[in-house]
C-alpha cells in the first residue's frame, strides 16, 4: 500500500501508456479487441484519478522526487494540489468517454487510434502533474505528437492542414517558453519549480524589464494554447477537423492546459509583470468573448458553432485568472472544469448527429426533435448547461467570474455579461433551428435516435452537469486552499516590491 | 630531423589500425569474386570495431596511448577519442548498411569500404591533430576519399555531377584554408596551435594580417560544415551522391570540421574572442535561416535532408558560439544525436529508394504506413528526432546547446535558433503526413530490409532515446572530453 501510495502519480502517469503498449503488441487483425483494452486502461486510469483527487491533501499532494539528468540538473519532481488533481480529474474522466464515443465511428485503424489516444492520455496528466520546468515541458512537447495523429489520420477534409497548423502554433509558443525555462534556469540555479520559486521570493532576482520579458515567454506559449484572442486562429480548423473524440480531448484538457499553464507558472513566478499587463490580458480576453459569441452566432457549421464558443467560453477562464481575485480564480478553475464537461458533451452530440448524416451544417437539419426525442432532449440539457443556466455547472464558474471582475472594474462586469447573453443568442437559436420546427430534410424523418452505448455517455455527462451546478462545495472546498496560497503570494511579492521601490539595486538581476 | 619514437606510434594506434585494414581491404580485393565482395565489407566492419576497441582500450589505460605525438603535431586526448568513436559510430554504421545497397545497385566493388575507412583516418586525423599542417592533411585525406564515393554510382549522371561539383568547389575551398594557415605561418612562424596562438596578439589587439588568417581558415572550415554562404554545393551533392554516402558525408566530414573549429577557435586561439564571436553569430543564424527556408520548398527527400543538414550545422555553431566546457560538450552531445538520426534516416530512405534510387520523392512514400508500419515508424522517429520532439536525443541536444548559449547570453541567436526548429518541424512533417496521412499505395511496400541494415536502423534508434532519456553516463562523457581541451 506504501508502496502505491508513494507512486501514485507514475502510475496515473504511464497507465495509459502502458494500455497503449498492450494494444500495439496485440497486433494489427483485432480492432474490438483494441477498443476494449483502451476503455479498461482508461477507466482504470479514472480510478487512480479519483484517487488522486480525494486523497492528495492526506498524502502530501502523492510527491515524488528522483533525479533524472545530472548536469543540469532535471528531476522527476511530481505533486498535486487541488488545482493539478482537478485537472487530472477531469483527464480521467473524459478519455474512458473518448474511448467509448469512438467505439463504432473510428473503424479504420482503429489499433493506432487508440494507441494514440491513450499516449495523448499520458502526456496530458504528465503536463499536470510536473513541478520540474524541464519535465513540464517534456510532457507538453510529447503530447502534440500523438494529437497531431489523432487529427491528421483520423479527421475530415482538412486534416493534413488543420494537424499541421496546430502544431507549428504550439511550437512556435513552445519555442519562446523553452527560452524562458532556461534563461530562468540561469538565473535560479534550478527547474524545480519550488526551489526557483523561492529563490525568486528570497532574492528578488529579476530585473522588471527580464520579469516582463519571461512573462510575456510564458504567456504567449499558454496564450496560443488557450487560445487568447489574436492567437485563435488554429482552433477552429483543429477542431473542425479533428475526429470527435480529438475534440472532446481538445477542447476538454489542451486548451485547459494553457489555463493551468498561467495559473501555475504565469502568475507565482512574475507576479509584477502579470499585474502590470493584467489589464491589458484583460481586455484581450473579454475581446475573445464578445469575438467568439458573435462569431459562433453566424456560423453554418454547428461543429465550428461550438468551437467558437469555446473561445468565448475560455475568454471567461483567462478573464478570472487575470482579475487576480481569489473568488475569480476560482471560478475561472471551476469554469475550465465545466467547459471541459459541456463543450465536451456538445462535441459528443455533434459527433453523434455526424455519424448519422455526415453532415453537420445547421441548415441541413431541422425537426429533429420529432425524429430524435432522447437525443434532442439530452442537447437541450447540455446546451443549457454550455450557456450557464442556474443549478448547472456553467452558472458556478460565470458567476464567481463576475462577481470577482466587479471588484476590479465594473466595465469588465458589463462586457462579460454581455457575453453570457450573446452565448445564450447563439446556443438558443442553434438549437432552434436543428430541432424545432418542420422536419425539411426526408433523410432526417427516420434518423435513429440514441443507442444504449450513447444514452450511457450521454447519462453520465448530464449526472456530471447537474451534480456540479446543484452542489459545487465539495469541488470548491478543495479548490480553496491552493488558490488561497497563491493569492497570498502574488499580493505579498507585489507588496514586497512597492515597499521598496525607490531602492531597487541594479546589481540584481542580469 | 623528427625521430619516430614507438610511443609516437601507440597514439595514433586506432588510426593505423584503420589505415592497415583499409589496404587490406584493397588488397583482397581482386582475389574475391561476385557475392562474397560482401566479405570485404565484413573486414572493414572489423577494422572499425578494432579501432574502436583500441580507443576504449587507452581510454581506460592512458599509458601509453594518450599523451602528445609526433614533436606536438598529434594529440591524443579524451578530447580526439570522443570524436574519433563518433567517426568510428558513422563508418560502421554506414559500411552495415551499404553491404546490401552496393549489391543491389551493381557497385559492389571492395574499393567502398576501403575508401570510406581512408576517409575515417582522415577525419580522425582532424580530430586528433594540433598542427595545422597535420589537420590540412587530415582534411584532405578525408575529402578525396569522399570525393570518389560521392561518384560511386559512375552510371548515374548526377552522381557524376555531384562528384565533379564537390570536387571542384572542395578543392578551392581547402585552398582557402592552406591560404589561413599560410597566414598563420608568416605571422608566427610555425604552424603548431599551441606556439601559434600565443604569438598571433593580445586579446584585442589582433593585426588585420592575423584577423584575416582566421577568417580565411574559417571560409575552408565552413565549405566543409556546409554553413552559410557556403553551402551552396551540398543539396546538389547530398541528392547526387548515392544515399549511403550522402549518410557518411553529412555527419563526418560535418563532425571532423566542427572538431577542427573547436580546437582552433575556442582551444588555442582564444584571444581573438571578439572576431570570432562575430563570425559565429552571423554564420550561425545565417545557416539556420538559410537551411531551413530552403527545406520548405523540396520535394525530394535527399534534398530535404540536406537543407535541413544545413539547418543543423547552424544549431551546432550556435553551441560553438557559446563556447566554454558547457559549449563544447553541448556540441558533442548534439553532434552524436545527429549522426545517430541523420545516418539512420539515410540508410532508410537509401533501401525505400530501390535500385538505382528511383524513389527518392515525398510522394514515393504516400500510405507507406498502412503498409509497413514498422518502417514508418522508423523513419518518424528520426524526423521526429531531427525536427527535436521530447523523448528523443534531438531535444536534449538542442536543449543542451541553447543552454550552453543562454549561459553566454546569446539570448538572441537562442530564441532565433528555437523558432527555426519550430519551423523546421513542417517540412519534416511533410514526410509524415505523406506516410501516414494518405491513402494512396507505396511501391516502396515491396522493399525488403536485409539484417545488417535492420542491425544498423536498431542500433541508431535504440540510440536516440537511450540519449534523450538516460543522458547522464554520456553527458559525462562529453564533458570529460570538452574539459580535455583545456588542459
Amino acid at each position: 500500500m506504501d508502496w502505491l501510495n508513494e507512486h501514485t502519480l507514475t502510475i496515473v502517469i504511464f497507465l495509459p501508456l502502458l494500455g497503449a503498449v498492450v494494444i500495439a503488441l496485440l497486433g494489427r487483425t483485432r480492432a474490438s479487441s483494441a477498443r476494449a483494452v483502451a476503455l479498461l486502461f482508461s477507466l482504470l486510469t479514472f480510478l487512480v484519478s479519483m484517487r488522486v483527487y480525494l486523497g492528495f491533501e492526506t498524502c502530501h499532494g502523492f510527491e515524488e522526487m528522483v533525479p533524472w539528468m545530472g548536469s543540469p540538473p532535471v528531476n522527476y519532481h511530481l505533486a498535486v494540489d487541488g488545482l493539478s488533481a482537478f485537472m487530472i480529474l477531469l483527464t480521467g474522466f473524459l478519455t474512458p468517454l473518448c474511448v467509448l464515443v469512438s467505439w463504432k465511428s473510428i473503424t479504420e485503424r482503429a489499433n493506432e487510434f487508440f494507441i494514440f489516444l491513450l499516449a495523448l492520455q499520458t502526456g496530458m496528466i504528465g503536463v499536470f502533474a510536473s513541478l520540474d520546468l524541464l519535465l513540464f515541458f517534456f510532457f507538453w512537447e510529447v503530447m502534440l505528437i500523438p494529437m497531431y495523429f489523432l487529427i491528421g489520420i483520423w479527421g475530415h477534409e482538412r486534416r493534413v492542414y488543420a494537424s499541421i497548423k496546430f502544431v507549428l502554433y504550439t511550437m512556435l509558443g513552445s519555442a519562446l517558453m523553452l527560452t524562458g525555462i532556461i534563461y530562468l534556469y540561469n538565473v535560479t540555479g534550478s527547474f524545480d519549480l519550488p526551489r526557483v520559486m523561492d529563490h525568486l521570493v528570497n532574492y528578488s532576482a529579476l530585473s522588471p524589464v527580464a520579469e516582463r520579458w519571461l512573462f510575456l515567454a510564458f504567456f504567449i506559449a499558454f496564450a496560443i494554447k488557450v487560445p487568447v484572442f489574436p492567437f485563435h486562429t488554429w482552433l477552429p480548423d483543429a477542431h473542425v477537423e479533428a475526429p470527435t473524440a480529438g475534440s472532446v480531448i481538445l477542447a476538454g484538457v489542451l486548451l485547459k492546459m494553457g489555463t493551468y499553464g498561467m495559473l501555475r507558472f504565469c502568475l507565482p513566478l512574475f507576479p509584477d509583470a502579470a499585474n502590470a499587463f493584467a489589464p491589458v490580458i484583460c481586455f484581450l480576453a473579454i475581446v475573445g468573448i464578445i469575438y467568439g459569441a458573435l462569431v459562433a452566432m453566424v456560423q453554418p457549421d454547428l461543429k465550428k458553432l461550438v468551437a467558437y464558443s469555446s473561445v468565448a467560453h475560455l475568454g471567461f477562464c483567462v478573464l478570472g485568472i487575470f482579475i487576480m481575485r481569489p473568488e475569480a480564480v476560482e471560478g475561472a478553475i471551476y469554469q475550465m472544469f465545466s467547459h471541459g464537461v459541456s463543450t465536451g458533451a456538445l462535441f459528443m452530440l455533434v459527433g453523434m448527429l455526424y455519424d448519422r448524416r455526415h453532415t453537420r451544417l445547421i441548415k441541413e437539419f431541422g425537426g429533429l426533435a420529432t425524429s430524435m426525442p432522447i437525443y434532442s432532449t439530452f442537447f437541450l440539457i447540455v446546451t443549457l448547461s454550455s450557456l450557464g443556466l442556474p443549478i448547472m455547472n456553467g452558472f458556478v464558474g460565470e458567476f464567481l467570474i463576475i462577481v470577482g471582475s466587479f471588484y476590479r472594474h465594473a466595465s469588465y462586469t458589463v462586457f462579460a455579461s454581455i457575453g453570457v447573453v450573446l452565448a445564450a443568442v447563439y446556443l438558443l437559436w442553434a438549437y432552434q433551428r436543428v430541432f424545432y420546427g418542420e422536419i425539411t430534410k426526408e433523410k432526417n424523418r427516420n434518423i435513429a435516435d440514441c443507442d444504449l452505448r450513447e444514452k450511457l455517455i450521454l447519462t453520465i455527462m448530464v449526472i456530471v452537469i447537474i451534480g456540479m451546478g446543484v452542489y459545487p462545495q465539495p469541488f470548491l472546498r478543495r479548490l480553496d486552499r491552493g488558490v488561497t496560497t497563491m493569492m497570498f503570494r502574488l499580493n505579498r511579492k507585489s507588496l514586497l516590491l512597492t515597499d521598496r521601490a525607490p531602492a531597487r539595486h541594479p546589481g540584481v538581476g542580469r | 630531423m623528427m625521430t619516430l619514437l614507438p610511443v609516437d606510434m601507440m597514439r595514433i594506434l586506432p588510426e593505423i589500425i584503420l589505415s592497415v585494414f583499409a589496404v587490406l581491404v584493397m588488397l583482397l580485393e581482386p582475389f574475391v569474386r561476385g557475392a562474397s565482395k560482401k566479405l570485404l565489407g565484413w573486414l572493414a566492419l572489423l577494422g572499425v570495431l578494432a579501432a574502436a576497441g583500441s580507443t576504449v582500450r587507452i581510454w581506460l589505460y592512458p599509458w601509453p596511448g594518450m599523451g602528445t605525438a609526433f614533436g606536438g603535431s598529434v594529440s591524443a586526448d579524451e578530447f580526439s577519442f570522443f570524436f574519433i568513436n563518433l567517426f568510428l559510430l558513422v563508418a560502421g554504421l554506414v559500411i552495415l548498411g551499404s553491404m546490401d545497397y552496393l549489391e543491389r545497385n551493381h557497385a559492389d566493388h571492395g574499393e567502398f569500404y576501403a575508401l570510406t575507412l581512408m576517409g575515417t583516418v582522415g577525419m580522425c586525423f582532424m580530430a586528433a591533430s594540433t598542427d595545422l599542417i597535420m589537420i590540412f592533411l587530415g582534411l584532405e585525406i578525408s575529402s578525396i576519399a569522399t570525393y570518389i564515393l560521392a561518384g560511386y554510382r559512375r552510371d548515374d549522371r548526377l552522381s557524376n555531377e555531384a562528384a565533379l561539383k564537390y570536387f571542384l568547389l572542395g578543392s578551392f575551398a581547402t585552398a582557402f584554408f592552406l591560404y589561413g594557415i599560410a597566414f598563420v605561418y608568416g605571422l608566427t612562424g610555425t604552424t603548431n596551435l599551441l606556439g601559434a596562438s600565443t604569438r598571433m596578439g593580445a586579446p584585442g589587439q589582433w593585426t588585420a594580417f592575423a584577423q584575416a588568417g582566421l577568417i580565411l581558415m574559417f571560409v575552408g572550415l565552413a565549405f566543409k560544415l556546409s554553413t552559410a554562404p557556403f553551402q551552396i554545393w551540398a543539396p546538389d551533392v547530398y541528392q547526387g551522391a548515392p544515399a549511403p554516402v550522402t549518410a557518411f558525408m553529412s555527419v563526418g566530414p560535418k563532425a571532423a570540421a566542427f572538431s577542427v573549429l573547436i580546437r582552433i577557435f575556442l582551444g588555442s586561439f582564444t584571444s581573438a574572442n571578439a572576431l570570432s564571436m562575430k563570425i559565429l553569430w552571423i554564420s550561425a543564424a545565417l545557416t539556420m535561416c538559410v537551411g531551413n527556408l530552403g527545406a520548405l520548398w523540396q520535394s525530394n527527400v535527399k534534398r530535404l535532408l540536406a537543407y535541413s543538414a544545413i539547418a543543423h550545422a547552424g544549431y551546432v555553431l550556435v553551441g560553438v558560439a557559446a563556447g566554454g566546457s558547457k559549449g563544447i560538450s553541448g556540441v558533442m552531445y548534439y553532434l552524436t544525436a545527429y549522426a545517430l538520426m541523420n545516418v539512420g534516416a539515410f540508410l532508410l530512405i537509401a533501401y525505400l529508394a530501390g535500385p538505382d534510387e528511383q524513389r527518392v520523392e515525398i510522394k514515393d512514400y504516400h500510405g507507406l504506413a498502412t503498409e509497413r508500419p514498422a518502417v514508418a515508424a522508423c523513419l518518424t522517429v528520426f524526423f521526429l528526432s531531427l525536427a527535436g520532439f521530447p523523448t528523443t536525443a534531438g531535444f536534449l541536444g538542442k536543449f543542451y546547446l541553447f543552454r550552453a548559449a543562454i549561459h553566454s547570453h546569446l539570448v538572441g541567436l537562442t530564441i532565433l535558433a528555437l523558432l527555426n526548429s519550430a519551423v523546421s518541424v513542417y517540412y519534416y512533417f511533410k514526410i509524415i503526413v505523406a506516410m501516414y496521412m494518405n491513402e494512396d499505395k507505396t511501391e516502396c511496400a515491396s522493399v525488403t530490409l536485409p539484417w545488417p541494415v535492420r542491425a544498423a536502423l536498431g542500433v541508431s534508434v535504440v540510440g536516440i532515446f537511450y540519449l534523450g532519456l538516460a543522458p547522464n553516463d554520456f553527458m559525462g562523457l562529453t564533458l570529460i572530453a570538452s574539459t580535455s581541451l583545456f588542459k
